[in-house]
């Protein structure tokens, strides 16, 4: 009997990663639960075991071989009495392919053994259900002729951080697993190193207790980042966030100001069900004295997160797991900051206009190149900044194309897309030849099971039928 | 009354204050006690309206605080919160204009009696949620400790409070990161209607930091200067680094949990018998008489104080409502 030993996943949305090395060679007794092998995906080095015992008669993929795919078969271990260098090698699911470019791995990646490692760890490949999202066009506030540089959300986010924190010493960050773990989502890699344990602070499980440390501590003129693991779990410190943050510019008469930065993953991740899959964009962008930025792209992100730490209010960033691993093109400008408050128009067209921001650009954006092979030119607005509403942009689009989508991937009632609604019926009515429609999640909790969660969340299809509807074209 | 907690080492017991110092305290003491007088009038009037939460009884607490507290330590309370702004140094005139809903009032009238601050006095509210002033307050102290300013935040909230998830949360972290916080535990023995035997299943609050390994010390929150020598102490230790300390100042509030409770659920006979045995303004007058101080001397403080309070009422009265251009300043900034 010969076992196949697999490429593991460490998490729920891992589809990939490096068999770093191996640590038994061929012709090695092996037992269950000996470390045979390492794998790093672009967050963590993990260790595999084995999980019977015998001869580990054939490693199918070398040490240092990129982007094995999940389930790819990595060794072959024999059992007793079996002759091991009989054994020919399984047919391979999936190939691995060829080591390409490094990642962003962690220089000293924390090593954790597999078990431990299944609940933080999600790195960052999307699963299936959503297309990769189309080249999305450069921030209008860039120069022309910058020279851009490929870079993920998640380097984007880490350089946003460590720059101002260059800039500025009273620039701190404070969460869980930021420092010496290195980020739950790596997103925090390598500011412990710059920096120190005093402007990055590990906290305990904490949220509610965290969140009002890190506003006491901005009233008293430091300007702290807070990261909360998933915005999921914001929701034990939201009082802080609304009732202390938020209002006490308010409340004191323009005396207190609450420099603050709550960021961290917000929304669905992928098959972590209801708990962990929450869309709060709406939520807190009904607070007046927040600021609420949701970016959809590196460069939105770097600028944005930048212009967020020296705003001077408190400011909900809201991410995207699934986002955190997506390169796109950033500009290579030594202090890149980008304009809170203002849309950014994607993708021009005459149609339909659609609206979205974060990961829901990614419907958007699909949509958009699906419509145009029917003829259909549609002009994709990423919001960017959830509150301030830029409504001018939007209204500016609409008096364009008659038409409108609003798609986003939180809850239809009281949601971003009912405001965009709300907004565009009061000041781009006479511009309406058909009633705004939206797209959003579906009004239930985040199912588990991967065809319900599919059918749970917008999707492409939904989008250009949308946008259909409102042309009034089947 | 010293009930140690964790760590801590003995308070004297009820060191004497100076002449001085015992005017002092009376002084502030009775600004507090007539203020909050005052505004309980003008809550009868209309004037004040809203939340309106009296110190009347407790005042002893944030006076003798204060008097250990060094220029520049930051203080930060719950909604019951005018004794510790006139006690901080705000212009009593600012607070009861706040409390009136003027645009002279601290928070140009937009935050009423739950809701000041006052960055010049390093007085950082006036926070309207139960137990929300113990990490705002730690943060305080984390700002000052990233500093190394050698300040110490002094944060108080009510044994309430102090059955609030947020504060343990709170004690957890000021300890691990050794903050220089001194979290004070105003025990009044009731949370709105609720005695604290009701509440709490360990009514020595003072124990409540020990498996953080937070000392804690009870004291006589009734005896201005047993509170600044335990404050003095506490800070002492707060400042050296070695981390926070929680103070329980037993203590008694004279009036109903705000204006609108006729605290039906203790009984009158108890509460004479707190402000004919425990005043604390009353036991200051005493000293002072026996130390020889004459009689006429005390009512002329007590004069001056009804005159600064008489004269912030008056403010607070003539002065305007917020132009209705202000509904949309401080938002944002």
């Amino acid at each position: 009997m010969t076992i196949n030993v697999l490429m593991p996943a460490l998490s729920p949305t891992m589809e990939q990663g490096k068999l770093a090395k191996w640590l038994k060679s061929e012709g090695d007794a092996v037992k269950a639960g000996d470390v045979i092998a390492e794998i790093e995906t672009d967050k963590a080095t993990m260790e595999v075991e084995a999980v019977d015992e015998g001869v580990l008669a054939r490693i199918l993929v070398p040490g240092g071989t990129e982007n094995v795919a999940v389930n790819t078969p990595i060794a072959v271990i024999a059992g007793e009495g079996e002759d091991a260098s009989a054994i020919e090698a399984p047919p391979a699911t999936k190939a691995p392919t060829p080591p390409s470019a490094p990642q962003d791995e962690a220089g000293e990646a924390p090593k954790a053994r597999r078990e431990a490692a299944i609940e933080a760890a999600a790195p960052a490949p999307k699963p299936a259900t959503v297309a990769a999202p189309p080249a999305v066009s450069a921030a209008p506030e860039v120069p022309a002729g910058t020279t851009m540089i490929p870079m993920t959300m998640r380097e984007a986010l880490r350089d946003a951080m460590a720059e101002e924190m260059r800039r500025d010493p009273s620039v701190f960050i404070m969460g869980e697993e930021v420092g010496e773990y290195q980020g739950a989502y790596k997103v925090t890699q390598g500011l412990l190193q710059e920096f120190g344990p005093m402007r990055v602070r590990d906290t305990p499980i904490t949220e509610y207790g965290f969140a009002g440390v890190g506003v006491g501590a901005a009233f008293a003129g430091l300007r702290p980042i807070v990261e909360f693991m998933t915005f999921n779990f914001s929701m034990q410190a939201i009082d802080h966030i609304v009732n202390s943050a938020a209002k006490t510019l308010y409340m004191s008469g323009g005396q207190i100001h609450c420099p603050i930065v709550f960021r961290g993953p917000n929304g669905a991740a992928a098959r972590v069900g209801a708990q962990h899959s929450q869309d709060y964009g709406a939520w807190y962008s009904q607070v007046p004295g927040l600021i609420v930025v949701s970016p959809s792209n590196a460069s939105d992100a770097k600028g944005l997160l930048k212009a967020a730490i020296r705003n001077d209010n408190p400011v909900v960033f809201l991410e995207n797991e699934i986002l955190y691993g997506k390169t796109s093109e950033v500009p290579a400008l030594e202090d890149f900051v980008l304009p809170i408050g203002k849309a950014r128009i994607a993708r021009p067209g005459t149609d339909v206009t659609l609206v979205s921001f974060s990961i829901g650009m990614t419907y958007a954006l699909g949509a958009a190149e699906a419509l145009a092979k029917d003829g259909i030119e549609a002009e994709v607005i990423d919001l960017r900044t959830l509150r301030p509403m830029d409504t001018q942009t939007l209204v500016e689009s609409v008096k364009k194309t008659g038409r409108c989508v609003a798609i986003e991937e939180g809850w239809p009632q009281c949601g971003i897309a009912s405001e965009v609604a709300a907004r565009l019926h009061q000041e781009a009515f006479d511009y309406l030849d058909a009633p705004i429609a939206r797209v959003t999640g579906k009004d239930v909790p985040m199912p588990y099971a991967a065809n319900l969660e599919k059918l749970a969340l917008p999707s492409v299809a939904e989008v250009v039928a949308a946008a259909k509807a409102v042309l009034y074209r089947a | 009354m010293a009930n140690e907690g964790d760590g801590a080492s003995a308070v004297p017991s009820v060191p004497n204050f100076t002449r001085d110092e015992e005017l002092h305290a009376l002084r502030q003491m009775l600004l507090i006690r007539r203020f909050e007088e005052k505004a309980g009038q003008l809550y009868g009037m209309g004037v004040v309206a809203g939340f309106c939460h009296l110190y009347i009884g407790q005042e002893a607490v944030v006076v003798g605080a204060k008097m250990a507290a060094r220029e520049g330590d930051e203080f930060t309370t719950s909604y019951r919160d005018h004794g510790h702004m006139l006690a901080s140094g705000m212009d009593p005139r600012g607070v009861m204009a706040e409390l009136a809903g003027k645009r002279g009032g601290y928070s140009k009238g937009k935050g009423g009696s739950m809701h000041m601050f006052s960055r010049e006095k390093n007085f950082f509210g006036g926070h309207g949620i139960v137990g929300a002033p113990a990490p705002i307050g730690a943060g305080i102290a984390l700002a000052n400790a990233y500093r190394g300013d050698g300040k110490a935040s002094l944060t108080f909230f009510g044994e309430g409070a102090a059955n609030q998830g947020q504060v343990y949360e709170t004690f957890n972290m000021a300890a691990l990161w050794k903050l220089p916080v001194l979290f004070i535990v105003e025990n009044n023995h009731y949370a709105m209607g609720t005695s604290l035997t009701r509440a709490a299943a360990q009514t020595d609050f003072a124990m409540r930091g020990a498996a953080f390994g937070i000392p804690g010390h009870q004291v006589d929150g009734m005896d201005v200067r047993a509170v600044r020598a335990a404050t003095a102490e506490a800070l002492e230790w707060c400042r050296s680094g070695k981390g926070p300390y929680l103070l329980e100042a037993q203590t008694y509030r004279y009036r109903g949990h705000s204006m609108s409770d006729p605290a039906k659920y203790r009984s009158k006979e108890e509460v004479q018998k707190m402000r004919e045995e425990h005043d604390p303004i009353e036991q200051v007058r005493l000293r002072l008489l026996a130390d020889g101080v004459n009689e006429d001397e005390l009512k002329k403080i007590d004069a001056n104080v009804r005159k600064i309070v008489a004269d912030a009422a008056d403010f607070a009265m003539g002065d305007k409502e917020p132009d209705p251009s202000e509904l949309y300043t401080d938002v944002l900034a």
